[in-house]
């Protein structure tokens, strides 16, 4: 199997704080891979790096074999690596058509055109018709994005992403806040990814990740504590030590 | 109705006319035949509107703020106006375009300073251009004339055709197709993928980048572009009026610029025109009441703007004439939106 998204050596410091120490991880193409930690354990932080927002001290960050380390934000997503925000960042004064019809132009490299009117172009109409009806946003594609309930939001903030159709996608906590009762739009969205899309998950919720990993690396004050199948990280007594003994007293 | 034609018609519905738009020109264009004694004033609007409506691209949909906007108009300026001096471009309105290529060549060059960092850095960066450049066109004089400006400048016809005569009335009318051809242009920019990635960039950089749009690349592009109208704007006054001197650079005018905006309000391409009509009639009221004193009256309309809020004002205004429009047309007809409810 071939690796899609891989970190070498990876370390972040903030002033005295090492946000993340010596991080290498292997993340395999067609994967559901999950990365978890408790609070500050810098999961944050190696998304952060992963997509260019932060530059590591050192380490490389490798997608699909080619070392993106240097590049650009937008760069890494038109090399097929996208992400969700575990905080939406959605445009406040758009709506959902707009914002997915922007993400799709410039995916098919059509972003730069000042001279054509949106709506013109039937193949991105074709495809914003899609992703919006896939994640039940048709209904509202026309209200501005501040005004959804949050669960819409969160289904847009997922939408977004796929519509860069990335070949990695990086999930930073989908359901973090969530009302009980739009949980599972959100869940089954999730469920319903692409399966030739490999699936970085960063979570808290300990039951989405059980549900949906097939491999577990497990985070802690920056390093790699242990990573495995599911079953071996929910035995594993250091985990339970750590992690999920604090999830549990929770 | 399938999805995907529904996703076609309402992708689409925002770049379509509306009739209040249709209107707007009509209006302007009747004004400029209506009140033959006032080319001068309306000259005036029509130029400072064409410049904010420069400031808005980059304000109302790029979201990056500039108090040294006048260094693009004079520039342009004094472009116009050392062309038809030395008589290097005779033609007006290729001058126009040279004069306005000038100005979207400094923009481009400025704007790497102007897109790094915050709004308050930017503010001070547009400034500091702005006044480096008058400091600039003072120290050569030899070139630009000095304090005393460019003298002697000669207009020749406009396409070899149409003679500037001294009522202003082809001036003003030079200056109404200009804006309206500059206008229809940025309207087609503003409503293509283009013009959506820079309010993209203004609701929320961090995202726009995440979904690949080339953020900097975007700005640099919308900067340069906004500068050539402001070029533009400014050769059209050097054109007009026969003149350049020192203060097409001043930090009044880059300030006046705002006010227009803060009047007329961003982001849909006719506060800027708006804002120029109501701000002109405003400064003409207020110095035929006192001459001395219309800042202060300015300045008292601009915190009653902010405190009342723009969108409300503008319901009120709208009121009466939404009231008759919707006598003929039916309930759902509107003559014109106010901005907050404008899609």
């Amino acid at each position: 199997m071939t690796i899609a998204l891989e970190t070498r050596g990876l370390e972040k410091s903030f002033g005295g704080l090492r946000a993340t120490r010596d991080l290498s991880l292997k993340v395999m193409q067609g994967a559901r891979h999950a990365l978890i930690g408790p609070n500050g354990a810098g999961k944050t932080t190696v998304i952060n790096q992963l997509t260019g927002v932060l530059a590591p001290n050192r380490g490389r960050i490798l997608l699909e074999g080619s070392d993106i380390t240097g590049l650009a934000v937008h760069k890494r997503v038109l090399r097929g690596l996208s992400r969700t925000f575990q905080i939406n960042q959605l445009y406040a004064d758009l709506t959902p058509l707009e914002t997915i019809g922007l993400a799709v132009s410039e995916r098919m490299g059509r972003g730069g055109d000042w001279w054509r009117r949106m709506g013109t172009r039937s193949d991105v109409n074709a495809e914003i018709a899609e992703i919006l009806s896939r994640f039940h946003l048709l209904d509202v594609m026309t209200e501005l994005t501040s005004t959804l309930p949050y669960g819409k939001q969160r289904l847009l903030e997922i939408a977004v992403a796929i519509a860069a159709r990335p070949r990695v996608l990086l999930l930073d906590e989908p359901a973090a806040g969530v009302p009980e009762s739009e949980r599972h739009d959100i869940l089954a969205a999730v469920a319903a990814l692409p399966r030739d899309v490999t699936v970085l998950l960063i979570e808290h919720d300990m039951d989405l990740v059980f549900s949906f990993a097939d491999r577990i690396s497990v985070l802690v004050n920056g390093g790699l504590l242990t990573e495995g199948a599911p079953d071996e990280v929910a035995r594993d007594p250091q985990v339970r030590a750590v992690y999920l003994g604090e999830a549990a007293d929770a | 109705m399938t999805a995907l034609s529904d996703v076609s018609t309402h992708a689409m519905a925002s770049a379509r006319w509306r009739i209040s738009e249709v209107a707007f020109w009509v209006l302007a264009l009747a004004c400029a035949f209506l009140f033959p004694s006032r080319y001068l004033i309306m000259t005036d609007i029509v130029r400072l509107g064409l410049f904010a409506l420069s400031l808005d691209l980059i304000l109302g949909y790029a979201g990056i703020v500039s108090l040294g906007h006048a260094a693009f108009f004079g520039v342009g300026a004094y472009s116009a106006g050392l062309l038809a001096l030395h008589g290097i471009i005779n033609e007006p309105v290729i001058a126009l375009v040279a004069a306005g290529l000038v100005a979207a060549v400094l923009g481009f060059l400025t704007s790497f300073l102007v897109i790094r960092g915050v709004d308050l850095t930017r503010l001070m960066v547009t400034l500091g251009i702005a006044l480096l450049l008058e400091a600039l066109a003072e120290r050569f004089s030899d070139i630009t004339g000095g304090t005393d400006g460019l003298q002697g400048i000669e207009m020749q016809p406009i396409l070899g055709l149409f003679a500037f005569d001294m009522f202003g009335k082809t001036g003003l009318f030079y200056s109404l197709i200009v804006l309206f051809i500059l206008f229809l242009f940025a309207r087609r920019v503003v409503h293509s993928p283009f013009g959506l990635s820079l309010r993209a960039i203004r609701n929320n950089p961090l995202r726009a980048a995440a979904i690949g749009i080339p953020v900097n690349r975007r700005l640099i592009a919308v900067y340069a572009l906004a500068a050539f109208y402001a070029g533009i704007a400014g050769a059209l006054f050097t054109q007009t009026t026969a003149l350049a001197s020192l203060d097409v650079f001043s930090f009044e005018r880059s300030a006046d610029l705002m006010l227009v905006l803060v009047i007329g309000g961003t982001g849909y391409l006719y506060g800027g025109l708006i804002g120029a009509v109501v701000f002109k009639m405003l400064q003409e009221l207020f110095q035929s009441i006192t001459p001395q004193y219309w800042l202060f009256w300015i300045g008292l309309v601009l915190v009653v703007i902010v405190m009342v809020g723009r969108a409300r004002i503008h319901r009120w205004v709208l009121f009466v004439p939404n009231l008759i429009i919707r006598q003929f047309a039916g309930r759902r007809a509107a003559v014109a939106m106010p901005e907050g409810d404008a899609p």
